[in-house]
């Protein structure tokens, strides 16, 4: 665990001590059963927002605490743990960021209030295919006397039928694979021509396809510079992927918690099975994964808030290490389990399920590694 | 030996007209599971084609004739299944009572237990379910609690199992029992128990990939006949272990005339295939994605190995070696290749692979997704993964057992 400060760890502890009681996994599971239309609960958002987790990393003339990004890591990591699903990713880290670092006092003044008190929920629309590539995208910007007209689609868009504004990338010249060309703009999702349909996926959270069909904006809609959005946009999802990696580590300390208990009290051939050594030898493996990830995570955190050069290496680090680590575990934890893990009874299968669509959100392990890779020169 | 070509030849004569004469042609090509898994098929034909193949024994080939079996030999059967596969014809006979129960009756069941029950397996009239597995009865089987009480002229059966696949349809349940508490392996008995008793109920149980056959099923004052107990008193322990080694062969993989070796991985499909879809080629047509083109072509290798190690254990079982040692390890092997191959497939398809329903997703992407967690069973039903490498390490490699002698 990193150094925490004092109001670090009261933040963690009251995330923790919320998350334990009003957002337990059996709360996500009632809002699966109940086939919830936005894929979270709006009343336990409420309450997040009303805690303050909303405006974490937001500026306070802004109506946030200004308070960095590992301290709402602290928080990804303990709504991970109990796999409350809510936008807090999307708006409040990933659409933040955005307007943090590319709006202009206008935008921000428009969006951050709002996305500080909850009131509104933006998101990253930046997926078209069924892998990440960011520098793929085709969606057309066209210019149109002072302003755009955007035509296309995008697919995963996180909590797409909650956003009340999405953050696209589109192309504005080039063609996609291309890094230059891509601008960013923000549409809100009540502008003429947005539609959008839920995509019914298999950790049963809000993500959405968005058509923009002749949506007309601005030149005010756009956020950074024109034709320069890749960098901008590099520089979010670095964000973004950092407190998925929070989220996705606190998921993979419950996972591994709550089999190391059932280790504890199982017993088979008159034993508890956490008595044999082939079981005590892979929850020690997942402990060392754990250990390793954490570190990772929290360095990638970490440098984020010093705006330290070496962000985009920590970041895939983390997203790769703690990939694989809730990959293994969320797979162990069904293993470990046996039977009773298999049935829909139990909490494992949603580890599970929610484990391989975090791992594809942003980028799954090989992207990770590979960009690893390229940064590093090899 | 030119006798045995001469006869195999008028076999293969023979099936092909009665082939001919019996297989409808609405069913070409259909799929077996589809019409087995049902429990009331209404189409005609299918109940047509049934009641031919029940009414030859072909459906159970190698079963004696006198107990409704074809009574064919293993060469026989097998130019059966080609001529049955050149006309797309299948086997409308299946279930738990050809695959599992059916040999071990044969095995260890008197002579009325086989006029009773044989035949009306071969003939698809009775539908079978394995009572074993208990909620706190998992991998330590034996340690299993429902118990028969010895009435005078019958059992009385009260207690509750798991797993017991295909319970909501069944008509019989093959089970476990304990009839002495004061031995493990030794006080468990056969039981063959009528699943229509009133004090039977049956909840079926959801997986993490949604419906599934499982149940749960619970037994109260569950009155069974005297002569349903198969083999001797607390002799059921030996029946149950040579029943298991009948399941076991068919999760590795290759299973028994016709059936489709590939099901254990539960999904289809090539991961190289897919990914030059999904993730797209170089311009030297390899997978545009190194890491997972050497992580798929690390796969694919294991897959062909698993394979070429099927054949050898196939080959080296006909020439009469005895079993080969390769036998015990193919259940985890087989498994290791099917579970790796799901992650895989779904790596590839990217959020594509994460559908759950609906439009969005082609069918294919559907059942990957669902593949890949049904798929997650086959390494903790049938004896677990660890169970298996408990047989390996103790049976064939010698190494002590920590529990003592007769853990498994």
């Amino acid at each position: 665990m990193a150094v925490l400060t004092e109001e670090q760890s009261m933040l963690r502890d009251a995330a923790r001590t919320w998350t334990q009681e009003k957002s337990p996994v059996s709360a996500f599971r009632k809002m699966r059963d109940s086939g919830a239309p936005l894929g979270y609960d709006p009343a336990a958002f409420r309450e997040m927002a009303e805690m303050g987790w909303t405006g974490v990393i937001i500026p306070e003339e802004y109506g946030g605490s200004d308070f960095g990004y590992l301290s709402l890591g602290l928080v990804l990591e303990e709504t991970g743990r109990t796999l409350t699903a809510s936008p807090l990713l999307s708006t409040a880290l990933a659409a933040a960021s955005a307007l943090i670092l590319g709006g202009t006092a206008a935008q921000k003044e428009a969006w951050l209030p709002k996305i500080a008190a909850g009131e509104a929920v933006g998101t990253l629309a930046i997926e078209e295919g069924p892998h990440h590539a960011p520098e793929k995208a085709a969606l057309a910007a066209t210019k149109s006397g002072a302003g755009y007209v955007l035509s296309g689609k995008k697919t995963f868009v996180l909590e797409g039928m909650a956003a009340g504004v999405f953050i696209v990338s589109a192309r504005t010249s080039g063609k996609p694979g291309d890094k230059d060309g891509i601008t960013l703009f923000l549409v809100p999702a009540d502008a003429k021509g947005v539609s959008r349909k839920a995509l019914k996926l298999a950790d049963s959270r809000g993500a959405a396809i968005v058509s923009f069909e002749n949506v007309e904006v601005g030149a005010d809609a756009v956020l950074g510079e024109e034709g320069k959005g890749y960098a901008l946009l590099e520089k979010v999802l670095d964000r973004a992927r950092a407190g998925l990696s929070a989220e996705m580590l606190g998921s993979a300390i419950q996972a591994f918690e709550t089999t190391l208990d059932y280790l504890k009290t199982r017993v088979q051939f008159g034993q508890v099975i956490g008595s044999f050594q082939a079981l005590q030898h892979r929850a020690a493996k997942m402990f060392t994964d754990l250990e390793l990830a954490r570190s990772c995570v929290e360095a990638a955190l970490a440098a984020i808030d010093n705006d330290s050069p070496d962000v985009p290496e920590l970041v895939s680090l983390a997203k790769a290490k703690v990939g694989d680590t809730l990959h293994l575990v969320s797979n162990e934890m069904v293993q470990m389990h046996g039977g009773i893990g298999m049935t829909d009874a139990h909490d494992a299968g949603f580890y599970l399920k929610r484990a391989r669509a975090a791992e594809a959100t942003f980028g799954g392990q090989a992207y990770h590694r590979d960009r690893y890779a390229r940064i590093n020169g090899y | 030996m030119a006798d045995f070509g001469g006869d195999i030849d008028a076999f293969r004569a023979d099936a092909k007209a009665w082939l001919e004469a019996n297989f409808p042609a609405s069913l070409k090509g259909k799929s077996a599971m589809a019409y087995i898994e049902d429990a009331n098929p209404d189409d005609g034909d299918v109940k047509a084609w049934t009641k031919a193949m029940g009414d030859k024994g072909w459906g159970v080939p190698t079963w004696p004739k006198q107990y409704g079996g074809g009574g064919l030999s293993a060469a026989e059967a097998r130019v059966l299944q080609q001529e049955m596969n050149r006309v797309g014809a299948w086997n409308p006979v299946g279930g738990m009572g050809t695959m599992m129960f059916g040999p071990t009756l044969l095995e260890y069941g008197n002579e009325e237990q086989k006029q009773q029950h044989i035949r009306a397996i071969a003939k698809q009239e009775v539908r079978w379910c394995q009572g074993f597995s208990e909620p706190g009865a998992g991998s330590d089987l034996a340690s299993l609690q429902m118990k028969a009480e010895d009435k005078g002229d019958h059992y009385l059966v009260n207690g509750s199992k798991i797993w017991t696949s295909g319970g909501q349809w069944a008509d019989m349940c093959f089970a476990l029992v304990r009839t002495d508490n004061t031995k493990k392996h030794e006080g468990i008995s056969f039981l063959l128990i009528d699943m229509h008793d009133p004090g039977v109920e049956v909840r079926p149980i959801r997986l993490i990939a949604g419906a599934s056959p499982f149940c749960e099923t619970f037994f109260t004052d569950v009155k069974v006949p005297k002569e349903n107990l198969v083999g001797p008193l607390n002799g059921g322990w030996t029946i149950a272990k040579r029943l298991l080694q009948h399941e076991r062969s068919g999760i590795g993989g290759g299973g028994s005339g016709g059936g489709g070796g590939n099901n254990i991985f539960g999904v289809g499909g090539s991961p190289a295939a897919a990914a030059k879809t999904y993730v797209g080629t170089d311009d030297r047509g390899r997978i545009d994605d190194p890491d997972l083109r050497s992580r798929i072509i690390g796969h694919e290798m294991d897959a062909k190995a698993f394979q070429l190690t099927a054949f050898r254990m196939m080959a080296e079982s006909r020439s009469n070696q005895g079993p080969s040692a390769a036998t015990s390890i193919m259940k985890n092997a087989g498994t290791k290749v099917g579970q790796d191959r799901a992650e895989l497939l779904l790596e590839v398809m990217g959020t594509q692979g994460l559908g759950w329903e609906g439009d969005d997703f082609t069918a294919d992407e559907l059942s990957t997704v669902r593949g890949w967690l049904g798929g997650k069973a086959t390494t903790i039903f049938g004896g677990s993964q660890e169970i298996q490498s408990n047989i390996i390490s103790k049976r064939i490699l010698g190494l002590p057992d920590p529990l003592g002698p007769s853990s498994n």
